[in-house]
């Protein structure tokens, strides 16, 4: 049995009895990857030898008492939009395919501090633009379950490896769903936390307002783990919140009795397929039988939230990718002719197709005579869908419902169609407006063996009743 | 002909003397290596975020308040959306929505009398980078040690008339804004940048002309040139038959002649939208009350005491308060000698002619107060003499010495009455038997021949007027 196959925890738990050494668990996961990423292909960069050299120091740093957190010496694996010190940082991207950032990213950074050792990069949707991790510039990542099947996006590398045992942990971003639905499609467990609870200071921004780190793991008690450790309050981010209660694994209490449970009618009518549908709703019985109270209701403005979250999110991405010009850092077309066939030329050819795609929405809506009806509109409809689960919230602990309306699709079927792929984050993108914290767990399987993930939702900087349902969940659920 | 009205609205820039840039903590010294004051938020690096300076906050409120502005207490930074090199996120973040102040006036006076000029918004925004044009080969380089210096634009109202009030209205601003410590407002160095719009309209006319707007003025005087060739250019247009057209033109002072540099046609959109990556400014009555509190004497209340407190001709507090540094050793001087004749004398003669022959401002002139009040107690007290004392002067001016110790170590101390100063006027008298005679015979003036030869006699150092006391006892 490989290392990999062990919880980050357990295996941060038999480093610090000595059973397991650090370099050995570094190893374990480099030979993981050795043997899946050809049929995986989940990372775009792994680090081989800053891996067992820092593994070599975090042991040392263990052996004499500096570090005593849960995951020292537990190998990690970064979404490679995260900024990591000399070690290339893509976005999966072509204009960013030879950027070594000169800083690490906050997150980052305080997973360091906790011994953690990095592994790689892992791959995504091309700057997060996308569900399935298609649109990366280094080719798709399959999913572990089946490899005819996408992992999901836009953190669909760091989803893969984790359920593909390539390495124990990772980190993800979620602008719009994006840990949360390749959680569901790779039958992994993400945690999206309350805006401006993760530092967001080196992460290659998508949509500001909406962008959140957040960890993917084998189970609730390493993402509570992780989550407890990556989160805290940066001067260096302007929206980072101050808080007292990120003791997340306080809440790994498996006890739902008299917990309310709000099922919003909405998230359960067309498009959700059937099978995906009884697993969550069988989930939801499982709390049920646990002392959970559950109620249906009805959750305004669901119907406004996938244009509002693509209005915001394109708006903020145009102004947010402009500085790849190839002036200062990344990918510069090799023949051109003055300063302005340069930027053309060199943004044609360093990004994919959907990042131009939302780039161009994203500009349109901000130009002169559009901006009052789309960005405006959609800030007031974020406005909106906020008070609507602020109702919501002010009658149940959780809110219950899919991660995703499906099981992962094909390579290939979703990029085809990008409005029905845009669809496909109903469930997941108000969460982001609202700034809510949300986490994907797995809930079953359909008939053709695809994992199905159950999405809990929680009020602002009540993460902690998330982590407790879905913990309980967790340790009552039998079919994965 | 037709009369014509010309009418004129500034956008000015002024760089703020904060320590640190707007979003991080480079410094803004000026000078440096290129790319040396700079770090992943000024340079624009990938998932770096801006952290706003609580400084330029109250700088900016400062200026809003002494402009008599209406101070925004919940104010947002919004995003300025254009692609160029020198600009390493290929966006500014700035202010449209919200700007910090809006709806101010300041009183400008003017030949013609006083007014009052409205001030539509202040708002805050960053400064970009610099390119350097490699003059070898084909690239250009950009320095990126400006970007983000804190800046703000004041942008007034229409209501100016000719380049006197502009160039009045300029003054004002620029005293108030260096009154606050705000900025040193040096157009040559371009902390302060002025920009003029300018349109015709007929006297009388109800609706403005369309107008330009003229860039690259870095002089008082090449603003009041430009204001006057822009005017002319535009009646001619109107005069010809024609329509002025809506444009952002460059002024060339050498060639005094300006030139279009894009229409409105090729007007960038600058999809402004709110700044995610920054929260909202919340200004609370308390953090207000205490800007308000450290607001120092303005020069026109200054002004008003000086006359009260100081009693100097109207003409000398005229030219100190004209200058924030020239009052504060004013003052400071007189607190210490407590002689304000004196002091201003010192300030309006000697250093004014030194500051000319120098070709220095004001702003530059760094003897210390402590210095000059010594020279006056040792002019007062009679221990040198007026020339003895110029020639002191020059060392302050020039090397801030102490007077006490340089008149002492070079013995310039005026020879004093008993001894010595006596027993050498008795001796210019023996020798000068003429004109002892021709004073005694009631030519007054002679005395002077002999003050004179005591002056040479002591090499300078004693007091004539002493001298004088001593020549008419002895004769």
């Amino acid at each position: 049995m490989s290392l990999m196959s062990l919880t980050a925890v357990q295996l941060g738990e038999k480093i610090k009895n000595r059973e397991i050494s650090v370099i050995e668990a570094a190893n374990a996961a480099l030979d993981a990857i050795d043997a899946k990423e050809s049929s995986i292909n989940g990372f775009v960069t792994v680090d081989r030898e800053n891996a067992l050299k820092r593994a070599e120091k975090v042991q040392k740093d263990i052996d004499e008492g500096n570090i005593l957190s849960p995951i020292a010496g537990v190998p990690v694996a970064i979404k490679d939009n995260m900024c990591t010190k000399d070690m290339l940082t893509t976005c999966s991207s072509k204009i960013l395919g030879n950027f070594k950032p000169s800083y690490t990213a906050e997150a980052v950074i305080n997973l360091e501090k906790a011994g953690a050792v990095i592994i790689g990069k892992t791959n995504m949707d091309e700057f997060a633009m996308g569900s399935t991790t298609e649109t990366s510039a280094y080719g798709a990542t399959k999913n572990p379950w089946n490899t005819e099947h996408v992992p999901g996006g836009s953190s669909g590398g760091s989803c893969a490896v984790i359920a593909a045992e390539e390495c124990s942990y990772a980190l993800g971003s979620d602008t719009g769903g994006s840990i949360r639905q390749p959680s569901s499609f790779c039958g992994v467990t993400g945690i999206k936390p309350t805006y401006g609870t993760v530092s967001r200071y080196g992460l290659i921004a998508y949509g500001s307002s909406l962008d959140q780190i957040g960890p993917i793991a084998k189970d609730v008690t390493d993402c509570a783990t992780v989550l407890e450790i990556i989160s805290s309050h940066d001067k260096k981010d302007s929206t980072s919140i101050k808080r007292d209660d990120i003791d997340f694994t306080s809440a790994l209490v498996d006890d739902v009795k008299g917990m309310k449970i709000g099922i919003p009618k909405g998230y359960f009518g067309e498009g959700l397929d059937p099978e995906v549908k009884e697993a969550v709703l069988n989930a939801a019985k499982e709390l049920e039988k646990k002392g959970a109270i559950l109620e249906e209701f009805d959750l305004d403005l669901v119907d406004y939230a996938i244009p509002a979250y693509y209005v915001i999110a394109c708006a903020e991405a145009s102004s947010n990718l402009a500085r790849f010009d190839g002036v200062k850092y990344g990918y510069r077309t090799q023949d051109y002719n003055g300063l302005h066939n340069m930027y053309k030329k060199t943004r044609s050819e360093g990004f994919g197709a959907e990042v131009k795609r939302r780039i161009m929405l994203g500009s349109f809506v901000l130009s002169s005579g559009y901006y009052d009806a789309y960005y405006l509109k959609a800030l007031r409809t974020k406005a909106l869908i906020k008070k609507a689960f602020d109702e919501a919230f002010a009658k149940y602990d959780v809110i219950l419902g899919p991660a995703a309306p499906t099981t992962a699709p094909k390579l290939g079927e979703s990029l085809s169609d990008p409005l029905k792929m845009y669809l496909g984050d109903i469930y997941t993108i108000s969460v982001n407006l609202a700034g809510l914290p949300g986490i994907s767990v797995p809930c079953g399987l359909d008939c053709k063996g695809l994992p199905i993930g159950l999405q809990l939702i929680g009020d602002c900087f009540k993460e902690k009743n998330i982590i407790r349902a879905a913990y309980s969940f967790e340790k009552c659920e039998k079919k994965l | 002909m037709k009369q014509y009205e010309t009418v004129i609205g500034l956008e000015v820039h002024v760089e703020l003397a904060t320590k640190t840039k707007i979003f991080c903590s480079c410094s803004t010294e000026f000078g440096g290596a290129p790319n040396t004051h700079t770090c992943p938020v000024c340079t624009g690096m990938p998932g770096s975020l801006p952290v706003l300076n609580k400084k330029v906050v109250e700088y900016a409120v400062a200026v809003g308040l002494a402009t008599n502005c209406n101070i925004t207490k919940n104010c947002k930074f919004d995003r300025k959306n254009y692609f160029y090199p020198d600009n390493p996120q290929n966006y500014q973040i700035s202010q449209l929505y919200l700007p910090i102040c809006r709806d101010g006036s300041i009183e400008i006076s003017t030949k013609d009398g006083t007014k009052n000029i409205g001030i539509h918004e202040i708002h805050m925004e960053e400064d970009a980078g610099k390119l350097v044009h490699d003059e070898w080969g084909e690239n250009s380089l950009v320095d990126f040690n400006r970007s983000g210096v804190p800046l703000i634009e004041i942008v007034s109202e229409p209501d100016m008339r000719s380049a006197d009030e502009v160039i009045a209205y300029l003054e004002k601003l620029r005293l108030i804004i260096q009154y606050l410590g705000a900025s040193d407002c040096k157009l040559q160095e371009g902390s302060m940048r002025a920009d003029v719009n300018l349109s015709i309209r007929e006297v009388g006319a109800s609706e403005f002309g369309t107008r330009t707007e003229m860039k690259n003025l870095n002089s008082f005087k090449a603003i009041a040139r430009a204001i006057e060739a822009e005017k002319e250019r535009q009646i001619d247009i109107i005069e010809a038959g024609e329509k002025v057209v809506q444009e952002t033109r460059r002024w060339d002072d050498n060639k005094e002649y300006s030139y279009a540099m894009r229409s409105k046609e090729d007007a960038q959109d600058y999809r402004y939208f709110p700044e995610p990556d920054l929260v909202p400014v919340i200004i609370s009555d308390e953090w207000l009350d205490e800007i308000k509190g450290s607001q120092p004497e303005f020069r026109d209340e200054k002004l008003i005491r000086y006359k009260k407190e100081y009693n100097i001709p109207d003409y000398d507090a005229d030219i100190i308060t004209g200058n924030k540094h020239l009052a504060d050793i004013f003052e400071a001087t007189t607190a210490i000698c407590n002689n304000p004749k004196k002091a201003s004398n010192w300030l309006m003669g000697e250093t004014m002619r030194l500051l000319k022959e120098n070709n220095m401002e004001p702003e530059q002139i760094k003897f210390s107060p402590k210095n000059l009040a010594k020279l006056i107690e040792l002019t007062e007290s009679r221990a040198i003499n007026s020339s003895v004392a110029k020639e002191v002067f020059e060392k302050i001016f020039s090397d801030d010495i102490n007077p006490e110790q340089y008149v002492e170590e070079n013995g310039l101390k005026t020879v004093a009455d008993d001894g010595a100063l006596r027993e050498t006027i008795k001796k210019v008298i023996e020798d000068n038997p003429q004109s002892v005679e021709d004073y005694n015979n009631g030519k007054k003036k002679a005395i002077g021949f002999l003050v004179g030869q005591t002056m040479k006699a002591t090499q300078g150092k004693a007091d004539p007027a002493m001298i004088n006391t001593i020549l008419k006892e002895l004769l």
